[in-house]
């Protein structure tokens, strides 16, 4: 666990007297894609939160390349740089264009030279199949297209690590392919993603490493996902993967 | 049909006139339009900090903005405190103070709406991108809360140029007040001319009101 690029230990989150997490322990490595799955009001989106320190912490730590990430942190959005975060809901702009929204972080946070971001961005939005769109507004494009966008712009910032928050939830069924084409292609180039998904089949063909995580707690992690979705261990799993069969 | 009255308008320079009456009151409302929005963006900052104390005291002075008619308000500023504080406030400062107080109450309140109907995860997303407090408002936070307000603003506007026709009341000579002198000074000779001069009224508040209502759904298209 040493050279781990994510490190979470003792991660303790309450909304009052409302125990969210209660000391997760988690690290993902370079390269190493982990999916969090559980019931709803589980914790996970709040544990991807908390990695970027969107939320504050009650306990614990997280660190990058052993580097604190604290919500109070003199280099916060240094450390938010380096971990990009798509929302369930795409949060693009609304009043920016679709080029707009991706230059926004890397000329005025990065400071980098317009044309050199914008040839970058040219280059990504090709990649998500959304080359023809960067004049458009977000209202313009369909959840899909959105939800792409959104991962272009995280992607720009050039983060070691990408938290995807239920980026399909959203969407309507014929759109979530789309978008999981893309993160599957993100995977395979070998990016470190934390995803929180609903999307079990999803799930089973990403996944290095599953957590299942419930009432704050890792109930049970596998490291061999198709093993864990055939055979989990605990009955908890297994009650909740049988949920999703009909 | 009778005469509508209208021969009076191009006797001697009673059109000037009108139109002299008509830049007082679109003066009294740009002085009180600039002064509402100045303060009404500071107040509305203000409340939607953390401080029950001012929310509180925002709420108070809004209530009693909404429930006070404008016209109570010109008579207790123009012949009240005059007297009551011995100061001396012309007619034109005591109109620009009360539409102010007016002003100022209902735009901080668009500007408190403006800024809550903002999703939060705007703010999310903008930090989650490493942008720091500052750059988020600047970036993301102000030009929404902009384009929202600017058409709710325009609205209030085109109140407060229609109800500075109310200033008359504290002897002011504004468009209306020249027009009802027109009509009575002419009541022998063209008995019918309340019904042009004040038709005309309308037309000339219609031509200031207008445009301004056409910018605010030609922004708010733009903007949607």
């Amino acid at each position: 666990m040493e050279n781990a690029l994510l490190e979470i230990k003792g991660l303790k989150k309450a909304y009052g007297e409302h125990i969210v997490l209660d000391g997760l322990d988690l690290a993902v490595d370079r390269g190493e894609v982990v999916v969090v799955i559980g019931p709803s009001g589980c914790g996970k989106s709040t544990l991807l939160r908390c990695v970027n320190a969107l939320e504050d912490i009650q306990g614990g730590e997280v660190r990058l390349n052993g580097e604190p990430v604290r919500r109070d942190g003199k280099n916060i959005s240094q450390m938010r740089q380096k971990i990009g975060m798509v929302f369930q809901s795409y949060d693009l702009f609304p009043h920016k264009t679709i080029l707009e929204n991706i230059l926004l972080a890397p000329t005025k946070v990065q400071k980098r030279p317009r044309p050199e971001a914008e040839s970058e961005a040219l280059e990504l939005l090709a990649r998500v199949g959304l080359a023809g769109r960067r004049d458009d507004y977000p209202r313009q494009l369909s959840g899909g297209q959105k939800q792409r966008v959104a991962i272009v712009r995280a992607l720009i910032m050039h983060p070691e690590i990408l938290l995807l928050d239920e980026i399909t939830a959203a969407l309507d069924p014929e759109m979530v392919h789309e978008v999981l084409q893309v993160v599957l292609g993100l995977a395979r180039s070998g990016s470190t993603m934390l995803i929180v998904t609903h999307e079990m089949a999803f799930a089973r063909a990403i996944a290095d490493r599953v957590v299942f995580l419930e009432d704050g707690h890792i109930v049970e992690e596998s490291r061999e996902p198709k093993a864990f979705f055939d055979r989990p261990a605990t009955d908890r799993a297994r009650q909740f993967l049988r949920t999703f069969e009909y | 049909m009778r005469s509508l009255g209208l021969d009076v308008l191009w006797k001697g320079k009673n059109f000037l006139r009108l139109l002299g009456g008509l830049w007082v009151a679109v003066r009294i409302s740009l002085i009180s339009v600039a002064v509402s929005i100045a303060l009404g963006l500071v107040l509305g900052v203000l409340v939607t900090g953390q401080s029950r104390v001012l929310k509180a005291l925002f709420r108070v002075y809004l209530e009693i903005v909404r429930i006070m008619p404008q016209m109570v308000l010109l008579f207790v500023v123009y012949f009240g405190t005059t007297r009551v504080f011995g100061w001396d406030l012309s007619a034109e400062l005591s109109a620009v103070i009360v539409f102010s107080f007016w002003g100022a109450a209902e735009m901080g309140d668009l500007v408190r709406g403006a800024l809550i109907s903002i999703p939060r995860i705007q703010y999310e997303s903008a930090e989650a991108l490493g942008l720091s407090a500052g750059q988020a408002y600047r970036y993301v936070i102000l030009p929404q809360t902009v384009r929202r307000l600017i058409p709710l603003s325009i609205n209030l506007i085109t109140r407060m140029i229609k109800t500075t026709s109310l200033v008359m009341m504290i002897g002011m000579v504004e468009v209306l007040k020249v027009a009802q002198q027109i009509i009575e000074a002419n009541r022998r000779t063209s008995p019918n001319a309340a019904f042009g001069l004040f038709a005309v009224v309308l037309l000339l508040y219609f031509a200031i009101c207008w445009p301004i209502s056409r910018l605010a759904s030609y922004l708010e298209k733009r903007w949607a």
